[in-house]
């Protein structure tokens, strides 16, 4: 029979261990995935890759139309969504104190941050596409900018949040009106910070698929038309990936690494980005 | 002095006052009325299945295009019980990596902790899909033969382990879910953890209390709210996941009792079959299907959301 005392430092140890354990399974998973990306899709990365069309299945190609999609589409998406998103969080930060509108609003953003993605397509689809008629880049980039909402506000409105009081009563102090106090004293204060949201709703978008699979579809061509089926890369690495041809695999894994090295960059550059403007965090 | 403040001036900067304050009010009620229009026209666009169908929808496992025929049992029990797996493995690693980056890392290696996780959150959900397809399915169907043989037998349990070794099946979307919500839940549990008095753990320090008693009596009850706010949120996560499921699960509307069987999601379900959809009834089909799970992710979210607001009013009270 242990000591009470022996007993204790036993189940501490024992469950100290076993969070250690956890810990190195976390980790485990990031860098099998991270290698085997790198492993599969670093020696398929090639200038061709950059230059040339999705090819048919059996013949050379790149991912040139699919790059080029989805950057128009995430910039467009980008330009849509900040603005909404800004003057969003603007409203829940400086005048959100009283009515029912700022924590109906706070709370239904919230439940947008993370709803699922798959559903915002088909919402842009019956909205949109239908009474279209076709697939489009516009309705990938509408589907795409309602997932940046979200982000946006909720990085405005915090970021708001961190201004001081008393830089906003010295601007009211000097006469200033409350829309200038906004736009020139706190907006400008945290522009820093709501840069850094930009960057993380970039990166988010820039892997999403499920949204753009009903929305802007696919097109094996280049196209410049944002009326027109646009390729991008996240259903071009779907549509090759589930497919039986190997080299289409191939590019597959190689836009992969793509991806996530643009994401994980987007990321670690919004941090470096905000380490900047509070050391304190 | 009245000449400098003249009444049009003074007039002019309080009409865009006004004006500013409704163009924001005007967004801010614009995020509110996007939520609505979700809901609205999903619900508008199955109102052929709801009027063909009714609750029968629900319960029906039948999914046959030809015939027109369309229940929604097979998806939704699919995604229940993905995301049921997900957690059953997803909180333990969780809290085992929140405890440890909290209260045992080394000051230095916090931060980089931190980030590796949260890096983890950030890859995209199709990488973890392609990654369980071709790299996690072919080697865990190494391992499916040997829980067939040791559990396949075991009481209540053992018919879910029965099955052909394929890789692909509902255990492995799981299992691939289980990866994508850890760093979920583990930086949320990371946050609701540091919000605990550093005087609370140092007093039960002080009466000599291992650290394990500390965050077992301690850090746990103080934060349980926030605890299972992050759970839900996880929750939320992995019941609306479409990549990572996609491609790991097989993709049959089948009901079967074994996990290592494939099966189907709501989400999966509607990112394989929207687009080939023939006939207004099929796609409304979908459609209902997609507000199903918008409604379900909506309450465990809000719920989860509830959570964390009375945690963070609580810790308002004791600070």
């Amino acid at each position: 029979m242990l000591s009470l005392y022996a007993r204790r430092r036993l189940i501490n140890n024992f469950n100290l261990t076993i969070s250690l354990l956890a810990m190195v399974f976390g980790l485990f998973w990031l860098v099998w995935i991270l290698w085997t990306l790198v492993a599969q899709g670093f020696h398929v990365l090639s200038l061709t890759l950059f230059t040339q069309m999705t090819p048919p299945p059996g013949s050379n190609g790149g991912l040139l139309n699919a790059i080029a999609g989805s950057f128009v589409m995430t910039m467009i998406a980008a330009l849509i969504g900040t603005p909404i998103g800004i003057l969003a969080g603007t409203y829940l930060a400086e005048f959100g104190q009283r009515g029912w509108l700022a924590p109906t609003t706070r709370f239904v953003n919230d439940i947008l941050l993370s709803a699922p993605s798959i559903v915002i397509g088909l919402f842009v689809y019956e909205i949109y596409v239908i009474n279209v008629g076709h697939f489009s880049g516009w309705a990938g980039s509408l589907a795409l900018a309602l997932i940046v909402i979200p982000v946006v506000v909720r990085t405005t409105e915090n970021m708001l949040r961190l201004v001081p009081n008393s830089l906003r009563e010295a601007a009211a102090a000097l006469g200033a009106p409350q829309w200038k106090v906004i736009m020139l004293v706190t907006l400008r204060a945290s522009t820093t910070g709501i840069l850094t949201g930009i960057l993380l709703a970039v990166a988010r978008i820039s892997g999403e698929t499920a949204p753009l699979l009903f929305t802007a579809l696919n097109n094996q061509f280049w196209s410049s038309n944002m009326n027109q089926p646009m390729a991008n890369l996240p259903v071009v690495i779907f549509q090759f990936a589930m497919s039986p041809y190997e080299d289409w695999q191939r590019l597959a894994w190689a836009g992969a690494l793509l991806i996530t090295f643009m994401v994980l960059a987007l990321n670690i550059l919004a941090r470096i980005f905000f380490r900047q403007k509070a050391p304190s965090h | 002095m009245s000449k400098f403040f003249s009444d049009t001036r003074l007039k002019r900067q309080h009409l865009l006052d006004l004006a500013f304050l409704n163009i924001t009010r005007f967004f801010a009620f614009l995020v509110f009325a996007i939520l609505a229009g979700i809901v609205i026209t999903l619900l508008i666009g199955s109102l052929p299945a709801i009027k063909t169908f009714g609750l029968k929808f629900l319960v029906s496992s039948e999914w046959n295009p030809v015939t027109d025929q369309f229940g929604a049992l097979v998806p939704i029990a699919g995604t229940l019980a993905t995301s049921f797996i997900a957690l059953l493995i997803g909180i333990p690693v969780s809290f085992g990596i929140a405890l440890f980056i909290t209260e045992m890392s080394p000051r230095w290696l916090k931060r980089p902790l931190g980030i590796a996780v949260e890096l983890l959150a950030g890859i995209p959900s199709i990488i973890y899909g392609m990654w369980g397809l071709f790299v996690f399915a072919p080697a865990f169907a190494n391992v499916e033969p040997w829980l067939t043989e040791h559990l396949g037998n075991a009481a209540l349990i053992g018919p879910l382990f029965q099955g052909p070794p394929m890789g692909i099946g509902m255990l492995t979307a799981g299992l691939i879910l289980a990866i994508m919500v850890i760093p979920f839940i583990a930086s949320v549990m990371r946050d609701v953890f540091e919000i605990v008095p550093p005087l609370l753990k140092e007093s039960a320090y002080g009466l000599g209390a291992t650290t394990w008693e500390v965050v077992w009596h301690v850090v746990l009850p103080y934060t349980k709210i926030g605890v299972v706010g992050a759970i839900m949120l996880g929750l939320g996560r992995a019941l609306g996941e479409t990549m990572a499921v996609t491609f790991v699960i097989g993709n049959a509307h089948e009901l079967s009792a074994s996990l290592l069987m494939p099966g189907n999601s709501i989400s999966s379900a509607l990112a394989n079959e929207f687009t080939e959809a023939v006939g207004p009834l099929y796609t409304s089909a979908l459609i209902e299907l997609g507000l199903i799970l918008f409604l379900i992710t909506f309450i465990v979210l809000s719920l989860s959301k509830l959570l964390l607001i009375q945690l963070a009013k609580r810790e308002g009270k004791q600070s």
